[in-house]
């Protein structure tokens, strides 16, 4: 059932979610929901010497919504801040293609497993609600750091 | 499986030879819809109305001389009095014709919030609108949004954990300060049937003007305004056979006549002058621009289909599937209705959690089989909400569906399970 969408790793991610817990210290926090399904996720970022030092983050939602959200800390987590937001960039590319884009496995690694998701416009939405929350609160991070004295 | 309830009265199999699409077949599965309470589909007889009336008689409504627009304009009226008819309206000039049920609501909580001071429609501080909690976002959000424009207050009643409306403290709830008790009569969410002579009995005590919700009860079963004794009744087309884009607003005469307008335009005047205008009576004061013209008609024609099948009969086949759908979820581990669980006072909406699976997932891998459920909220938030749960998974059968396909979901359900358990 569902293999095309529902790929082992996705599974393996929705049952052993990575760096899941809310964690100090941290910049930023952030709350970002699905509107149309329920779904939220609570993100905190802590970034230093432009680099992702830590993403943690708690929520409910279903199991594409889950395993995205584990498999983007583990791509973003301890990268550049620029190098992390362009991973995002590829990862919402991905999910934009309607199923016509050949993921890079070495940008996106297991977020290669998200493809067949992209099939699924109603789904779309799901896979992105954990990145769409890292990369708000990020850029809420680099700006309060700039301003900072 | 024992039930006291009657055998389906009509040819099913004939039914669903009117409804083209339920022959698909879906992801090389025989299709099984049970999402009707979110929309039905459309019988030949309605799409042949619709188009036989495009085709051959339309034109603008209300405007003309020439001859089409004479014929489209008696045939948008003959709609009018076709639906007064399936809602036992004493009087077809009580039915407003709106887009869908949301615009029906908005309609009547904006005019209240027109209203000037002292007029019977008027809130201000110190005065009370009052739902329930079951309520869809769409009879709930307008009036926060009134409440909010006018400083009233809105109250709720709440629920039990059974799905019903708690009644306990409704003398409370709905008091002398009350204006408006807006109400759902099924809920598209539990499926809970709530006892409107028991919420109407108490607003007419303390003068408050009720509105019911019917969007899942004029589909489903035979709706009488009169009866019901409510002063409003809001339907939607696209739950009971007809297009999306039509719904309707029924309201007491005597009140849509003095209701002040909600949009202004074309057709909802008497008087136009540069400094202001007078409008016209109902139904045409709630009637700016070019209405939903063909929609209309059929809408019409699917009261004809509704009432030519019989809704009494409708409604037993619908609580046959229903009873056999709650009794064999009953029968599984791990799956739990969400609302009554009993056939008492309860319409065809099931919703359901399975342990352990995300709704969004039951309903992705329940496609997988052919058969399409309603997954998320339901634009009931609140429900999901007092229940603990993000989300329900919400089977929902009309007219045209089988106990084969009831039983297509139940064993849907357990290879869900299987597949999410591994």
């Amino acid at each position: 059932m569902s293999e095309s969408l529902y790929q082992e790793i996705i599974l393996d991610h929705y049952r052993n979610p990575h760096h899941k817990g809310l964690r100090d210290p941290y910049d930023v926090e952030v709350h970002h929901v699905n509107p149309t399904c329920g779904d939220e996720v609570t993100l905190r970022v802590k970034v230093a010497g432009g680099l992702v030092q830590d993403v943690s983050y708690e929520g409910q939602g279903c199991s594409i919504s889950q395993a995205s959200t584990s498999v983007m800390t583990d791509l973003v987590i301890g990268k550049p801040v620029d190098e992390a937001l362009q991973t995002g960039e590829a990862f919402l590319a991905l999910m934009q293609s309607r199923g016509q884009l050949e993921p890079d496995e070495d940008v996106l690694e297991d977020g290669i497993a998200f493809a067949g998701v992209s099939r699924y416009p109603a789904r779309v939405k799901c896979a992105l609600l954990g990145w769409m929350a890292w990369k708000d609160a990020t850029a809420q991070a680099v700006t309060t750091g700039e301003a900072a004295p | 499986m024992t039930s006291l309830l009657a055998a389906t009265t009509y040819d099913v199999a004939a039914v669903r030879a009117d409804f083209p699409v339920l022959a698909r077949e879906v992801n090389g599965r025989p299709l099984v819809y049970l999402d009707n309470a979110s929309s039905s589909h459309k019988p030949r007889q309605v799409l042949d109305a619709e188009r036989e009336f495009v085709e051959q008689h339309y034109s603008n409504v209300h405007r003309g001389v020439h001859t089409l627009s004479q014929e489209a304009t008696d045939a948008y009226e003959a709609a009018r009095e076709r639906v007064a008819r399936f809602l036992h309206a004493p009087d077809a000039r009580e039915v407003v014709f709106t887009k869908n049920a949301t615009e029906a609501y908005n309609l009547v909580a904006y005019s209240f919030g027109n209203a000037k001071a002292g007029s019977r429609f008027a809130l201000g501080p110190g005065d009370e609108v009052c739902v329930t909690e079951m309520e869809h976002h769409s009879n709930l959000v307008p009036w926060q949004m009134l409440c909010e424009r006018t400083g009233a207050t809105l109250r709720w009643i709440p629920l039990t954990d059974g799905g019903r409306l708690d009644l306990t403290d409704l003398d409370t709830l709905v008091n002398e300060r009350t204006k408006v008790l807006a109400f759902v009569h099924v809920s598209n969410i539990l499926g809970t049937t709530n006892p409107v002579d028991v919420l109407v009995a108490r607003a007419k005590q303390v003068g408050a003007l009720t509105l019911l919700d019917g969007a899942q009860s004029a589909p489903h079963q035979p709706v009488d305004v009169a009866a019901l004794d409510v002063d409003f009744f809001v339907l939607t087309g696209h739950k009971m056979l007809a297009p999306s884009g039509i719904g309707v607003l029924w309201g007491r005469r005597e009140l849509l006549d003095v209701m002040p307008p909600f949009l202004g335009g074309g057709s909802m005047i008497e008087v136009v002058q540069m400094a202001g205008s007078t409008y016209a009576p109902s139904p045409e004061r709630f009637e700016a621009g070019t209405p939903v013209i063909s929609q209309a008609v059929a809408l019409a024609a699917a009261c004809d289909y509704l009432d030519d099948l019989g809704l009494e009969r409708v409604h037993a086949h619908e609580q046959l599937l229903t009873a056999r759908l709650i009794e064999g979820i009953r029968g599984l581990d791990g799956v739990q209705v969400i609302g009554p669980d009993s056939m008492h006072l309860r319409g065809a909406a099931v919703s359901f959690a399975i342990e352990g699976v995300h709704p969004h997932d039951v309903g992705q891998s329940l496609d997988e089989l052919g058969i399409a459920v309603r997954v998320g909220h339901h634009c009931a938030a609140p429900v999901c909400r007092r229940y603990g749960v993000p989300a329900t998974t919400r089977a929902s059968s009309y007219l045209y569906n089988t106990e084969g396909e009831i039983d297509a979901l139940l064993e849907g359900i357990t290879t869900v399970q299987r597949f999410w358990s591994r």
